[in-house]
């Protein structure tokens, strides 16, 4: 096995044995395949810096390099963004460890040398970012390479198998072109995510909000905190800030909107489909340490004379989020809260019953203006997993989940 | 059906509009800017530690008001170097030394590390000397009070009680203004006091106004301690702190005004404070002739005039506390920059067998800067004044770092420095380097004479 930073350097010699230059540079490209070191490039002091293909190593040991071809055939070096390059992109630098959910900082790269007839590729195989590699780092040059590899044997070693390395590039145009995805990233829970991204700086935050689907970028948001989601949705252009403000619950879209510059907010407003918007910008009047900045505009209420199975049917054309549906809200000819049926005892019910036969016989309600403090003790008082939000006229426009209680609680403390 | 006749939109019942429309808004804007206002205040009050105290007093004692005119220069250079690394912090949202370690790679940093752990690790002993020169004025021996602050600080702090901490810390920085009372109630000549903060070796030659002018002597012990000076308040570790301060409040480019005022107020409240502990220090001991500070008690002096027979305690209480704010800040900080340079896991959330190189930098630092304090025979005021004088060494290093990476045009895009601003700060370090240079001369070939000598007790 060889160490990316023990090819550095190496001395190059093409198939004559004539000294051709110092590998300064390797490159992957990923198009290709994702972990093979497809070019080496070798500088030549004040001469024109050469590219070699893997297809033309020979052979490779610590501090040497033999080509299989004439240094003729070497082809002049073009930069090229679609390319990765070890020492910039991956030395020194922060990546993502999927596996361990974690932002690490690369220490090295180990490569494992495949052989063929005359030919020696190398494989990127794992990432180094433990102890053995800073020493590597620190020592090499100075000592002897078997000096080190003997001081190594007793270091403990911590690796990432590169199938589990996320790299993050801030640049979506180099993004494509290195075939990076998201996939990994998509896949990892979303508090994970979050704190990986605070972990991060933020164009790389930038760059992983921008390039995970919609749903993950909110959740991810959601779990990040106040002045962080706004700095990252700010960056966004409006029309993606809304597509993923649109998969946030009314509640955390508001607390969102209402941290951006107003400028922002009104155009990340306008492109929002008509109906979430205004939900949206409903629930902005509302202060934030009130029953109104808690509540939620979707929740499910229905006439208190409608029959269980009228209910039940109209719920499944619904299109609400299950967790939105725990607790049905009654309402009478006025439009008032007239009372609430728990989803537990419509399952219990007959289809035949009236939901007013259901209702609990307490009916808790809160109004926009509450204090959150207030909220927080009948949910406590009366074991609640959600409550009705009334206006003025003790007509509900909103339910407070526990949930959003148990979140605001624990910012609070 | 009643039940569909009742389905109405929600929506349509709320009221729109109306003045309440950004009541949300205006309150959380208010707490975010009272989350932005702190880092650059935060830094330059852990920045007056014992060194510190020592140095200033000392300065003020030696030679009277004829040290204040650097503070003014000194103060911009503070401006200019704390900004640049609060900008970089707000821009790039990456600490000093990630960046080192990005640009330069891993020797570099590793070097830089090492210099930064051996030059905070003579800042924390200097803390600790600080403790020990404080409680001594309450009688209480150095055997007993040393371990104590020790344990104490080891314990809180990986409590994760280190916020709390540094409010209760900040708020006894109130001491301070103890200097400025005392100061006032010494009765010195606040237009002559004012007048020395103009450059006082031009002024000396000015027809009718050098008669005011307390004569600088141009000799070594002079420059020592002007170099002294420069080192106490511009220190390296200072920087990284404040960089990672401002990342981690996640300042970004939005609220930068509002870090720069922060950095500013810092910089200025820093300021004052060393011109009123010296204008203390020259009225009540420099006058009288009491030109030699080896003591605490002797220090202590210059708050006579507030405090009468209360001036040791007095002195004892804000200097306890200037050292164990530095103490409980400078190992974590140290501990945690060196980490994240270098790529291990800091940081207090994480367990010991999950980051142990965190935790044995942050341990070994307190148990050396502790342990080296309880050895007999150690000379405390002369411990605090050489730290500074090693912080004067690395910072013309770390000033370079910061330059070179502020001026990345691919780091910092349109937020590099200006060419006026490149100037400022590259004069900056060429004069830390001169001054550097004058130090290490002196400590090689050390001034005769007893003004020389006392210089470095």
């Amino acid at each position: 096995m060889l160490h990316a930073t023990e090819v550095l350097g190496a001395e190059t010699y093409d198939a004559h044995g004539n000294f051709v230059g110092r590998v300064k540079e390797l490159f992957i490209v990923p198009a290709d395949q994702p972990n093979r070191v497809a070019r080496i490039l070798l500088g030549r002091g004040k001469y024109r810096p050469l590219v070699a293909k893997h297809d033309q190593v020979a052979f490779v040991a610590p501090g040497t390099l033999k080509l299989n071809v004439d240094e003729r055939v070497l082809e002049p070096f073009e930069p090229n963004e679609a390319w990765l390059a070890v020492r910039k992109d991956l030395l020194d630098q922060q990546i993502i460890d999927t596996e361990g959910r974690k932002v690490v900082r690369v220490n090295d790269l180990d490569l494992a040398e495949e052989r063929t007839n005359s030919t020696m590729e190398m494989r990127v195989t794992r990432v180094d970012v433990g102890l053995p590699g800073a020493v590597r780092r620190l020592l090499e040059g100075l000592v002897s390479p078997g000096v080190i590899r003997r001081i190594q044997e007793n270091l403990p070693p911590k690796t990432i198998q590169w199938e589990f390395v996320n790299l993050v590039e801030p640049d979506p145009l180099r993004r494509v072109k290195l075939r990076l995805s998201s996939q990994k990233l998509e896949k990892l829970h979303p508090a994970d995510l979050a704190d990986i991204m605070e972990a991060l700086s933020p164009a790389e935050r930038q760059a992983i909000i921008s390039s995970v689907d919609e749903e993950t970028a909110a959740e991810a948001l959601a779990e990040l905190d106040e002045r962080l989601k706004a700095q990252i949705v700010e960056k966004l252009d409006p029309e993606k800030a809304a597509d993923i403000i649109e998969e946030m619950a009314p509640d955390e879209a508001a607390d969102l909107l209402a941290d951006l510059p107003p400028e922002t907010s009104q155009e990340v407003l306008a492109e929002m489909p008509r109906a979430e918007a205004q939900e949206v910008q409903e629930l902005l009047r509302f202060e934030e340490n009130t029953a109104g900045g808690l509540m939620n505009t979707e929740f499910v209420f229905v006439g208190e004379d409608a029959a269980v199975e009228e209910v039940l049917e109209w719920v499944r054309s619904l299109e609400v989020e299950p967790e939105h549906l725990d607790t049905i809200f009654l309402i009478d000819k006025q439009a008032m809260l007239s009372g609430t049926v728990g989803v537990g005892r419509l399952l219990l019910a007959s289809g035949g019953q009236k939901m007013s036969e259901l209702k609990s016989e307490l009916l808790p309600m809160v109004s926009t203006e509450a204090e959150d403090v207030e909220v927080f003790e009948i949910f406590d008082k009366y074991n609640l997993r959600s409550l009705a939000v009334v206006d003025a006229n003790r007509r509900p426009i909103g339910a407070i989940t526990v949930d959003d209680v148990v979140s605001r609680l624990r910012q609070a403390a | 059906m009643n039940l569909l006749s009742t389905l109405a939109r929600v929506g349509q019942w709320a009221v729109r509009g109306g003045p309440m429309q950004q009541a949300r808004r205006v309150r959380r804007r208010m707490v975010i800017l009272l989350a932005v206002i702190g880092p650059g205040v935060i830094t330059s009050n852990v920045n007056n530690e014992a060194g510190g105290i020592y140095t200033y007093s000392l300065a003020g004692a030696q030679f009277g008001l004829a040290v204040l005119w650097a503070l003014v220069p000194m103060g911009f250079a503070l401006f200019v170097t704390e900004e640049m690394c609060a900008r970089m912090g707000s821009v790039t949202g990456k600490g000093l030394s990630d960046l080192i370690r990005e640009e330069f790679g891993f020797r570099v940093t590793f070097f830089v590390m090492l210099a930064m752990f051996a030059v905070n690790q003579g800042n924390v002993l200097a803390e600790f000397a600080g403790v020990a020169s404080a409680m001594q004025l309450f009688g209480v021996s150095k055997y007993i009070s040393v371990p104590l602050a020790a344990i104490l600080v080891w314990v809180l702090v990986l409590q994760g009680t280190s916020r709390w901490l540094e409010r209760i810390f900040m708020t006894f920085c109130l001491v301070y203004f103890a200097y400025v009372i005392s100061a006032f109630f010494a009765k010195p000549h606040w237009l002559i006091a004012v007048l020395h903060l103009l450059p006082t070796p031009v002024l000396q030659h000015v027809p009718h106004v050098k008669q005011w002018i307390t004569p600088t002597p141009f000799n070594m012990a002079y420059l020592l301690i002007l170099a002294g000076l420069i080192g106490s308040t511009i220190a390296p570790w200072q920087h990284f702190y404040l960089q990672a301060a401002v990342v981690e409040k996640r300042v970004g480019p939005r609220q930068y005004r509002q870090t720069r005022t922060d950095v500013m107020v810092g910089t200025i409240t820093s300021v004052c404070i060393i011109f009123f502990i010296v204008v203390c220090t020259a009225t009540t001991l420099y006058a009288v002739g009491h030109k030699e500070i080896t003591d605490a008690g002797e220090a202590a002096q210059a708050l006579v005039p507030l405090a009468g027979q209360w001036a040791g305690a007095l002195f004892a209480v804000g200097l306890l506390n200037a050292s164990l704010f530095a103490a409980s800040i400078l190992p974590l900080s140290t501990a945690y920059v060196i980490c994240e340079g270098l790529g291990f896991e800091a940081g207090v959330n994480y367990k010991f067998k999950e980051a142990p190189i965190f935790y044995w930098l942050y341990t070994a630092m307190i148990v050396l800067g502790a342990g080296a304090i309880l050895l007999p025979d150690v000379p405390l005021v002369k411990m605090a004044v050489l730290s500074q004088v090693a912080n004067g060494v690395l910072l013309p290093f770390v000033l370079v770092f910061v330059l070179l990476l502020v001026n990345r045009r691919d780091l910092m895009g349109e937020q590099t420095n200006t060419k006026t601003y490149n100037a400022l700060a590259w004069g900056t370090t060429a004069a830390m380097v001169v001054i550097t240079l004058v130090l290490l001369y002196f400590s090689m070939f050390p001034p005769t004479g007893p003004a020389g000598s006392a210089a470095v007790h």
